[in-house]
């Protein structure tokens, strides 16, 4: 960059020395028509010396600082307005959810009341709903994905490796709803009738599995994050386990290890770090996934020990009242929920940025 | 390696004992059964994608017909109807979004690479595209609702466009400036050398060098934002008549299928599988396409 | 900057090109199937004057009138006299149909039609009826064989109408429900699951064994769902029909303003889950094209389209308060 700012910076002065009737606006278009161009007829005064071709060509083309200013100006503007979006929301999320941060303060987050008629509103039901929901998502997506970028990035046959990362990408493209539409239809069934009754029979003993089981609640909830979340673990996963250099697995091979205790001590250890920023950037998704969870969830304000209970999250709850809510103070508490909902996903976005770039630093981090 | 040179010379090794060939067995059992279960998490998570798919297929074009392309949707209770108006509507609401969204993303990812490297401004800038692009879509929603909708007084396919495009600026200015950074600086040098203006050598030698993969990110965008639901519920509203307004209500498709969706009707219940169907199609075709300009471009861009 | 300007031209031409009347309204699922026939048909028969009407629940329609951000609103329960008060836009009442709340349930094995006291269904909802075979649900069905299982009660997540006319019901016959709950469009139900829109209780309901909800008449015989008869307040079990529902509606009185609640109405035949559904229309337009194509359609719909209501299985406006209406309309500005 240094570069070029002193060739702009050398022309500056060339031009300034000779400043004829130059318009600096308007560039030259072609370079050729410049050498073959008389001086232009208002000069005030020639100088005795007769200056060299190149010198007038540069002196004639102007030296374009103002259309480069413009322009770096124009650029920087677009560039800032990132930061104006960002700051523009939390404030309209702030002003909006006045009333209800003067009336319940820090309460708000602790109380799980949530009741419109009488004007008592807490948010804990709903952040248990979204921890809940995530975490199991988590649990289930991470073993996957991480045997997905184990596969396609060590043990995949080359002709295998495109098709299949192929395949897991567009598990990301296809829309929430579409995945609400799928839950609704098939997940839900299954969970009811098959699923369910077998995680009772042998999985019973660890109460988590308790209750009526309707098809609906947080564990179907879970599991559609899960498989939502699945291919943005598994495809930074493998950029990330792709960027550890040859040598390293060279090395380890060298010394005689298996295949799998290269990938451990060359691969996984050499990325760990990047891969926890995967998952926290697969749990940021998730905390902030809102039709699919909406559809399956049960939509019912309460903390139960049990995976069949049905739960609502912070996502689900603005989805399915915000256009209904009656009254300023419900209306001002879904925005706190929004607005709680904003911060916790820009933290949770944050250290997992912080630690993927980490690893891939050097080249710039992806973004996919 | 060097400390130890007057070492006595070491029988050979033996590699043959009973612990070591049962170390060894160990090893090669626990290779087999990590690869095993490498193999089966893929396969796992291919089966949901696998399944999704045929059902939708399988749903979705046994219901579509030409009426679902040219019609408006039927009122309850009749048959027929098509969607239309929403599938105009997804389509003005994604060039409205594309018109504001795209322009903003390339010029912020150029800031970065190429006026900003090492600034802590830029810096700051590339972090906080990051944070923007994990922000729920549903927030994104709200704050549109608040400052659009409630000042305009009306629901509007403008606003639906604004939402969608403030999604899609981060994912562009990040895919930008990672195109940017790969194009080589004896080409930038060269434009500047021979005297082009430096705005000059950004438009037409550095983007131009790195479009294929500045088009992918665009499309990558652009694929993530069409099939969002959440930001339109309280914004671009749905419409079930033609409207080509731009600041009135109108539909658009993943509305009109969350709608269909969580209704009792059995024929809206064929018409969401349809619309999903359609939908996918069109994603997948973008997302196939950035995959052919990737491979095919001078560079290798986006995943 | 340039694509920027680009789109508010566009947006101006759109703007100037615009011919057809386009209005915009939202709220109740309740009327729901009736009003998106009506549109439908008006738009056929006045190709300028298109009505889009989105069902995002009463709660709603109130909201987003009274921020002004659609031309009018519907709703199932009256506004109350707090949200008139502190409403942006102020708007009438302008009956349309009637209607009627069923509750639906999911028992198999189970072919009669069940009776149910009011007091039995606010138990049901708070918690305290858990079984089928309770005895209290026993007493008013003698000689039906209910299962032993566990009931899923189901309810409406969005701020809805629907709600409003069944907590309405349930506050006037359970002093406990009322002192609990109470009576509104969204309320802290104590226990069973939320669905979204009439579609979705319906939906739930159809779906999973030994259920139990509330729905608006059509969506229960639009689906064929099985649902009870209800206990009225001259203690006879009615079975929702669109009878019992006018016949809920002629022993009330009807204030100036139109807001009126006829859940539990006397009479021996009056269905004691009914009500009237409302549109909420703007006093004073902003656009007097617009109010001037919302006036047409309301006298279209007083004059032909309360005929229609019979055959979707709501009730039409009683003669007199029709005619009321139609001087209401007349005179909107």
């Amino acid at each position: 960059m240094s570069r070029a700012e002193d060739h702009s910076t050398t022309l500056d002065r060339m031009t300034a020395d000779h400043n004829v009737n130059s318009d600096s606006s308007t560039p030259p278009a072609l370079i050729v028509s410049h050498f073959v161009q008389e001086p232009a007829p208002g000069t005030p005064q020639a100088p005795p010396p007769e200056p060299s071709e190149i010198r007038r060509f540069l002196s004639q083309r102007g030296s374009g600082a103002f259309a480069d200013n413009s322009f770096a100006g124009v650029i920087l503007l677009c560039a800032c307005s990132i930061f104006a979006i960002v700051i523009f929301i939390a404030a309209i999320l702030i002003k909006s959810s006045h009333l209800s941060i003067a009336q319940f303060g820090l309460k708000f987050f602790s109380t799980s009341d949530w009741d419109p008629v009488s004007g008592q509103f807490g948010a804990l039901p709903f952040i248990f709903g979204t921890l809940a929901t995530s975490f199991l998502a988590l649990l289930i997506a991470v073993p996957l994905a991480l045997g997905v970028a184990v596969f396609i990035s060590e043990l995949c046959p080359r002709p295998l490796r495109a098709p299949i990362s192929f395949l897991t990408e567009l598990l990301a493209a296809i829309p929430s709803v579409v995945y609400g539409l799928w839950a609704v239809f098939v997940l839900v069934p299954l969970m009811r009738d098959q699923l369910g009754p077998f995680l009772v029979k042998y999985f019973g003993w660890t109460h988590l599995f308790e209750g009526a089981n309707f098809g609906v609640g947080l564990l179907t909830a879970g599991i559609i994050l899960a498989i939502m979340i699945l291919p943005i673990i598994s495809s930074i996963t493998r950029d990330i386990m792709l960027s550890v250099p040859n040598h390293q697995r060279e090395a380890v091979l060298a010394l005689g290890a298996t295949r799998w205790e290269m990938i451990r001590t060359g691969v996984l250890r050499n990325a760990r770090i990047g891969i926890v920023g995967a998952v926290i950037l697969g749990l940021g998704r998730a905390l902030g996934e809102t039709m699919a969870v909406t559809m399956v969830i049960g939509n019912h304000a309460e903390i139960a020990h049990s995976l069949f209970a049905p739960g609502n999250t912070l996502a689900s709850v603005i989805a399915n009242e915000f256009s209904e809510a009656t009254g300023d103070l419900y209306l001002s508490s879904l925005i706190e929920i929004g607005l709680a909902l904003f911060l916790v996903t820009i933290i949770v976005n944050a250290i997992a940025r912080l630690l993927v770039w980490a690893v891939t630093r050097g080249a710039p981090a992806r973004v996919s | 390696m060097s400390s130890t040179p007057m070492l006595p010379p070491r029988p050979p090794i033996d590699f043959d004992t009973p612990v070591m060939r049962f170390h060894r067995s160990r090893r090669k059992v626990t290779n087999i059964v990590v690869s095993g279960l490498a193999i089966l998490a893929t396969v796992i998570v291919i089966a949901p994608l696998v399944a999704i798919l045929v059902y939708l297929l399988y749903k979705g074009a046994s219901s579509l017909n030409f009426n679902f392309f040219t019609k408006i949707p039927a009122p309850v209770g009749e048959e027929g109807g098509g969607m239309a108006n929403s599938i105009v509507g997804s389509g003005i609401i994604l060039v409205l979004a594309s018109l504001m969204g795209i322009p903003i993303g390339i010029a912020a990812g150029v800031y970065l690479s190429e006026f900003g490297r090492g600034k802590f401004l830029a810096n700051a800038i590339r972090f906080t595209a990051d944070v923007l692009n994990g922000v729920p879509s549903i927030v994104m929603g709200i704050a549109i609702y608040s400052l659009i909708v409630m000042r305009q007084k009306h629901f509007s396919a403008f606003a639906g466009g604004v939402a969608l495009a403030i999604m899609m600026v981060p994912t562009i200015t990040r895919t930008t400036e990672e195109m940017l950074s790969t194009v080589p600086h004896a080409i930038r040098e060269a434009a500047l050398g021979l005297g082009v203006p430096k705005w000059r050598t950004v438009l037409s030698v550095s983007l131009r060098t790195a479009s294929p993969g500045i088009i992918t990110g665009c499309m990558l965008a652009f694929a993530r934002v069409a099939g969002e639901t959440a930001p339109l519920l309280f914004t671009a509203f749905g419409n079930q008549f033609w409207s080509v307004k731009l600041n009135e209500p109108i539909g658009a498709l993943p509305l009109q299928i969350y709608v269909y969706a969580i209704s009792p009707y059995d024929e809206w219940h064929r018409l969401a599988w349809a619309g999903s169907l359609v939908l996918i199609v069109m994603i997948m075709v973008s997302v196939t396409l950035v995959r052919v300009f990737a491979s095919r471009g001078a560079l290798k861009g986006g995943n | 900057m340039r694509v920027k300007l680009l789109a508010a031209g566009l947006l101006a031409i759109a703007a100037a090109t615009a011919s057809a009347q386009n209005i915009n309204g939202a709220g109740a699922t309740f009327p729901y199937p009736i009003y998106s026939r009506w549109f439908s048909e008006y738009a056929k028969l006045h190709p300028d004057v298109k009505i889009n009407y989105q069902s995002i629940g009463s709660g709603g329609g109130i909201r987003q009138v009274s921020e002004g951000t659609v031309d009018f609103g519907a709703t199932d329960g009256p506004m109350s006299d707090d949200a008139i008060k502190s409403a942006k836009v102020k708007t009438i009442h302008i009956p349309t149909v009637l209607g009627a709340v069923v509750p639906v349930y999911n028992l198999k094995g189970v072919s009669q039609q069940l009776n149910f006291s009011g007091d039995v269904i606010a138990d049901i909802y708070l918690g305290k009826i858990s079984k089928w075979n309770d005895p209290r649900i026993a007493k008013d069905n003698p000689g039906v064989n209910l299962p032993a299982a566990a009931i899923l009660p189901v309810y409406r997540s969005d701020g809805s109408g629907t709600s409003f006319i069944f907590t309405d019901y349930l506050s006037k016959v359970s002093a406990d429900f009322k002192a609990k709950v109470g009576a509104a469009t969204s309320v802290k139900w104590p226990t069973g699951i939320g669905q979204k829109g009439n579609e979705g209780v319906a939906g739930m309901v159809r779906q999973a064994p030994n259920s139990f909800g509330y729905v608006e008449l059509i969506y229960a015989r639009g689906n064929n769902m099985p649902f009870g008869k209800v206990k009225n307040a001259s203690g006879k079990f009615i079975e929702a029909s669109t009878d019992g529902v006018t016949a809920a509606a002629a022993g009330a009185t009807i204030p100036a303003d139109y807001r009126v609640s006829i859940t539990n109405a006397p009479g021996a035949n009056a269905y004691p889950i009914s009500s009237f559904t409302w549109l909420l229309i703007p006093v004073q337009a902003t656009d007097a094209s617009k109010s001037k194509a919302i006036k047409g359609f309301l006298e279209w719909m007083l004059s032909t389209g309360e005929a229609e209501a019979a055959q979707m299985t709501y009730a039409p406006l009683p003669k007199a308060v029709a005619d009321r209406v139609k001087q209401t309309v007349a005179g909107i500005k």
